[in-house]
């Protein structure tokens, strides 16, 4: 492989900083969880990469693990945001506002 | 140029691309799709670094599974208005960006400092990937992660339990609709 690993690592960062700045910017409670994913996945990337880097597996396993832990927090995110579309009869994230002083 | 690099410099831009397309989309279907896109990227990083069991799984769970639920509560809910640019904190958006810009920023120069040029070692699929990727993986997994593992399936029906229990429709209890009644 030619390609030096700090150029995925790079990638990955330049990834995650979109993800984040999502976090921080978009307001549809949706959108704000695919930005987590994004996040989620940068991280992966760079797990995969320092795994190459070291020439071992552990960073492969690791990233596994983030991808079963992703996939639990998926189900339990989504079902928060469908009971509080229920309640409150909205996705954006400024609305839900009962706990603002 | 080596074949790597050119599924590097092709596919880099692709990723980055669409992720800030998911970003600039104001409809969440179109932020989902665009979202699909940069997994598939994501995947192909994997190929090229030696990965195939995770290529694998990146489609099968990300792209396949996770986007499909992301998609399915995009219709559940109808989120198909175009969210309001009202904002809150003054000031929020750009500084954001600005942040943004300054993380990455921040990890090109360590990366740049700490890694340099490395590209680890050549033989990765001789000495690391023994027999396969999945079995290579497998050994690793089973042998020193396979209490993580174990922990990792608890938590996946602990999740599995807390989405039902979280999604259900709550019914008025017969105790609050007794009270409501003698009112």
């Amino acid at each position: 492989m030619k390609t030096p690993i700090s150029y995925f690592v790079v990638l990955s960062a330049v990834l995650f900083a979109i993800g984040s700045v999502g976090v921080l910017v978009r307001k549809n409670a949706l959108v704000i969880f695919m930005s987590v994913e994004l996040q989620l996945n940068a991280v992966n990337l760079a797990l995969v990469a320092f795994s190459r880097l070291h020439g071992n597996l552990n960073g492969q396993v690791l990233a596994f693990f983030s991808m079963v832990v992703a996939a639990a927090e998926v189900v339990v995110g989504l079902a928060i945001i469908v009971n509080v579309y229920r309640r409150m009869h909205t996705a954006n994230v400024d609305d839900a506002s009962l706990l603002r002083w | 140029m080596a074949p790597d690099q050119i599924v590097f410099w092709v596919f880099a831009p692709v990723s980055v691309g669409s992720a800030v397309a998911m970003l600039f989309q104001r409809n969440a279907i179109h932020a989902a799709l665009f979202l699909i896109v940069n997994f598939f990227t994501l995947a192909v990083f994997y190929l090229v670094l030696g990965a195939p069991f995770l290529f694998a799984v990146q489609i099968i769970v990300y792209a396949g599974a996770i986007m499909v639920l992301f998609l399915f509560v995009i219709m559940l809910l109808g989120v198909d208005r175009e969210e309001s640019l009202v904002e809150r904190l003054r000031g929020q958006r750009p500084l954001a960006i600005v942040l943004g810009l300054g993380l990455a920023a921040e990890i090109f120069v360590t990366a740049r400092a700490s890694l340099g040029l490395a590209r680890g070692p050549a033989n990765f699929d001789e000495t690391v990937n023994v027999g396969g990727n999945a079995q290579a993986l497998s050994h690793v997994l089973f042998r020193d992660y396979f209490l993580p593992f174990e922990v990792t399936s608890i938590l996946l029906i602990v999740a599995a339990i807390a989405a039902m229990v979280l999604a259900q429709r709550r019914e008025r209890t017969t105790v609050e609709a007794a009270g409501e009644a003698e009112v």
